[in-house]
């Protein structure tokens, strides 16, 4: 039995303590904003938050998040205002097919978190692992930079 | 507007129907009626139409059919509507629908006609129409070949104007004032003296009035929304909170979880099995023998992936070579004993005679490899049987294909198989393929009245799509007096159509296949000796159309070698283009790219260079310019420019967007992406192998949009097929190394 928090509702899981916490938020849970694009690490379709910080939920065994505190996109718009990257990225109109959006906010997210002002590298090296097959990095890299303006409030 | 007006009168029948408290606009698309989809909704005796817009008391519904995989293509139909409609469409609610016949896509068969797209004779303007009726007869309702925009742009507005002149027509009548005087805004019809009345108060009072079909489209100067930078996709919100649902993300009570192992030699039988250890895992429920496979049903999908990778499976080898090595070889002895020619659909001057003659040939092969289309979303569908009845819900391109196949598996009518299209978390060409969704019905059919939601692994996916087919190139010329004087070109790669249609229909199908040459026979310039050949090669690995189809293989073969000619006759690589150029719009194309990249010539100094890559493709001219640097630890890509004329733009800014992935989507698997086979499989399985482009190899990319060219087209594709052949011009410009086989990291690093 694994308890855990996801956006602030607490739960009791029972399943094998290796399944992914990708597969418990989607099949057990319902909650199906992370996605599952590769299972291996490799594309951030499946990003949420761990304790605050943007984690691929593909690779995290549950049986290791016993106390957990997860935030997934459904919970970063708190009581329904948008998270200031979630504005930015419909005010750039970032998603085409969106399957990779939700990971890739919550990327964003964490690299705002770490590094107010990014440059290009570190765009660049946060943003990497998450794949967007569509090809919206152009405007997921204008989309960063308007969050992070609003973010510091200039 | 004459023209549109024109067509509506000619083609097009406008009617209306009373719905449950409400009324339904559509179009017919052609005089005789076509079975309506919203005849199971509707009660006895009332009409029969295709139904585009329908409101009741409670609201607006558009409906939108053309499949979105991210294009935008909801988005676009809803404001084509709402246009002329006079409503916000983000307040609205958009649905696909039920598939039917009467959706059926008028303008995707249109390049299938042996004329070059800039070819407006009025002839290759004639077949390009009559293409329609094979279209109707197919029942070709699918989304491809860049042409929801087309297909739609006349028939969505018409069907927009009519409800709003037969609301305006029920306001006049029950007011008392002539419908002239009546105005609509928002929603509302709006009387002389400002009164406002609500369409959906209108709406029983519409049903019941014969609907105005004489209406006038409004001149693109009045658009409030279409043209606009700066439109809201209507599904952008939904995208970025989480709210889309996706075929992946269904869920019914009492579901079920599924997924399947088939052989990964596509067709090959299953010759023996052992679920032993499969079947005692946690949560597995049944384990069924599936066409090609064994699925795997379980109470969740995690512990069906487990259990799948748990099942010991021996697999008889399909009718294809097993290695890449192999196909490449029938490929090139296709080629060199010029067996399968298909008609030759360019051959200017006598290049036989000039290649035989000249002092000097140029000569290069050239190959590309097998691709995936791995969209993010893997392959899924659900789906609920009963004795009688069948429900699937997918995100497809092709659901009637669906439906009727569906049928025929669970030996029900046609009629009895409901197909709920859902977004797609990208397509690529992928989801013009239903094998998932058979798989589906089977194991459905084994659990009836149990929802059954089928998942493919990545693995699965990578390794049971249906590939972009590898193709080979010989190609010659000659150069005089410092021009481009013969270009001779001849390609060999499997018939795709027969490959996807024989699929798709069971069918085999007769006639030559257009993809063989597509991006090289009709492109746009008078070289003197111009000839391109294609060569049939036997089936192989089955294969299907990927973004931007056989263009994506001979735009990269006949820019590269135009190119290479050019190089030889030491004249510019733009400059050149330009002279040999036949068709105004794509020569304006190749100026402006020139003047955005203020082009000078290929050389940028030391270590650095630019090339210049051009192709039409589904009718629509795009040039880019790639500006690459040659670093320490590799090659990096600095900018990209891209100009593209598809003539009239409807939603610049997410334009603008399908153009930057169109560009990053070429690039991308240019540089570092191929299916190889071994044992008749694809040795990449997952994104650690194949992943396109990442962010931090993606260039800064401008484009400008012309719009002159003379119908309207989409965007999805064309850019691809360029973007090859401009980064392995561009490397040759600052390497002097020219690369001829894809995927380019093969022979020179990337940064
Ligand atoms: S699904 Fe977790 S990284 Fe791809
Ligand atoms: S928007 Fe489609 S994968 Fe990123």
């Amino acid at each position: 039995m694994t308890r855990l928090s996801v956006n602030g509702t607490q739960h009791n899981v029972d399943v094998e303590a290796d399944m992914p916490l990708l597969w418990v938020l989607r099949d057990e849970l319902n909650i199906t904003g992370p996605k599952y694009g590769c299972g291996i690490g490799q594309c951030g379709a499946c990003t949420v938050h761990l304790d605050g910080y943007a984690v691929r939920s593909c690779q995290l065994a549950i049986g290791d998040l016993d106390g957990a505190q997860i935030t997934t996109i459904e919970g970063l718009s708190a009581g329904g205002t948008l998270h200031a990257v979630q504005e930015a990225w419909i005010s750039h109109q970032v998603a085409q097919c969106g399957y990779c959006q939700a990971g890739q906010i919550m990327q964003a997210v964490t690299l705002l978190a770490d590094i107010p002002d990014p440059t290009d590298q570190d765009i660049d090296d946060y943003m990497s692992g998450n794949l967007c097959r569509c090809g919206t990095y152009p405007r997921i890299r204008a989309a960063i930079r308007t969050a992070a303006q609003t973010l510091q409030g200039t | 507007m004459g023209r549109a007006r024109t067509i509506a009168r000619r083609s097009f029948l406008i009617g209306s129907a009373a719905i449950v408290g409400g009324v339904a606009f559509g179009v017919f698309v052609a005089k005789r009626p076509i079975p309506n989809p919203l005849l199971e909704t509707l009660g006895e005796g009332e009409a029969a139409i295709t139904p585009y817009v329908k409101i009741d008391a409670s609201g607006i519904t558009l409906i939108t059919p053309r499949a979105d995989m991210g294009q935008g293509s909801y988005s676009v139909q809803a404001y084509l509507i709402a246009e002329e409609l006079d409503i916000d469409p983000t307040t609205a609610t958009l649905t696909p629908g039920q598939p039917g016949p009467a959706y059926f896509n008028r303008a995707v068969l249109g390049e299938v006609v042996p004329f070059a797209a800039h070819n407006r004779s009025a002839m290759a303007e004639g077949l390009r129409n009559a293409m329609a009726v094979p279209a109707k007869f197919l029942a070709f309702q699918m989304t491809g070949g860049s042409s929801t925009v087309p297909d739609s742009y006349t028939r969505l507005r018409m069907a927009g104007a009519t409800a709003r002149e037969t609301l305006k027509d029920a306001a006049a009548r029950q007011t008392g004032h002539a419908r002239a005087t009546l105005r609509t805004e928002d929603g509302h019809v709006i009387l002389p003296d400002g009164t406002r009345i609500a369409y959906t108060a209108l709406a029983r009072h519409a049903a019941e009035i014969a609907p105005v079909t004489d209406v006038t489209l409004r001149d693109p100067s009045e658009w409030r929304y279409l043209g606009r930078e700066g439109l809201m996709r209507t599904d952008m919100r939904a995208k970025v909170t989480g709210e889309e649902r996706f075929g992946i993300d269904i869920t019914f009570p009492g579901m079920k979880f599924a997924t399947v192992r088939a052989n990964p030699g596509l067709g090959g039988e299953v010759i023996r099995y052992d679920a032993s250890a499969a079947e005692t895992m946690r949560g597995v429920e049944r384990i069924i023998p599936i066409s090609h496979g064994i699925a795997v049903v379980a109470d969740n999908t995690w512990r069906a992936f487990r259990a799948a990778d748990a099942l010991e499976i021996t697999w008889g080898a399909p009718d294809y070579p097993a290695t890449s090595e192999a196909m490449f070889d029938t490929l090139e002895q296709t080629l060199s004993a010029r067996r399968g020619r298909e008609p030759r659909l360019r051959n200017d001057g006598d290049a036989a005679q000039v290649l035989e003659n000249a002092p000097r040939v140029i000569e290069a092969r050239y190959r590309v490899p097998y691709l995936a289309h791995a969209p993010l979303e893997p392959m899924n569908a659900v789906v609920h049987a009963s004795p009688a009845r069948l429900d699937i819900w997918t995100g497809t391109q092709i659901p009637l294909f669906i439906r009727d196949r569906a049928a025929r598996i669970a030996g029900i009518d046609k009629g009895d198989v409901h197909v709920h299209v859902y977004p797609m978390g990208g397509s690529f060409g992928h989801r013009l393929e239903m094998t998932h969704v058979e798989q589906a019905v089977e194991i459905a059919r084994a659990l009836p009245d149990t929802p059954i939601k089928m998942t493919w692994s990545r693995e699965e996916d990578m390794t049971h799509d249906y590939p972009r087919p590898a193709a080979v190139a010989h190609a010659r010329g000659t150069v005089t007096e410092g021009r481009v004087e013969c270009l001779d070109l001849s390609v060999a790669q499997s018939g795709m159509l027969s490959s996807w249609f024989g699929r798709l229909m069971g069918l085999p199908v007769p006639g030559y296949d257009p993809t063989l040459t597509a991006g090289a026979w009709d492109q746009p310039f008078a070289i003197p000796h111009y000839r391109v050949t294609g060569y049939r090669a036997q089936e192989m690995v089955p294969i299907s159309s990927w973004r931007a189809v056989g263009a994506t293989s001979n735009g990269f073969f006949h820019d590269c070698f135009l190119d290479e000619l050019i190089h030889a006759a030491g004249a510019d690589p733009l400059a050149e283009r330009i002279r040999l150029c036949s068709d105004p719009t794509s020569r304006r194309v190749l100026e402006t790219v020139g003047e955005l990249a203020g082009w000078t010539g290929p050389d940028l100094g030391p270590q650095r260079g630019r090339g210049v890559g051009f192709t039409q493709s589904f009718g629509v001219p795009c040039a880019h310019v790639v500006e690459v640097t040659q670093t320490d630890r590799g090659i990096r890509i600095d900018k990209v420019f891209t100009a593209i004329d598809s003539g009239r733009v409807l939603d610049p800014t997410n334009y603008r967007a399908q153009g930057m992935g169109g560009v990053i989507w070429g690039l991308g698997h240019a540089m570092n992406c191929a299916l190889t086979y071994e044992n008749h499989a694809p040795q990449q399985t997952n994104f650690d192998s194949y992943a396109g482009m990442r962010m931090y190899q993606v260039p800064q990319i401008e484009i400008r949009i012309l719009e002159d060219g003379q119908r309207i087209r989409g965007v999805g594709e064309p850019p691809v097929p360029p973007a090859a052949p401009a980064l392995a011009n561009a490397i040759f410009a600052a390497t002097g190394q020219r690369i001829r086989t894809l995927p380019l990291r093969n022979e020179i690093a990337f940064l």
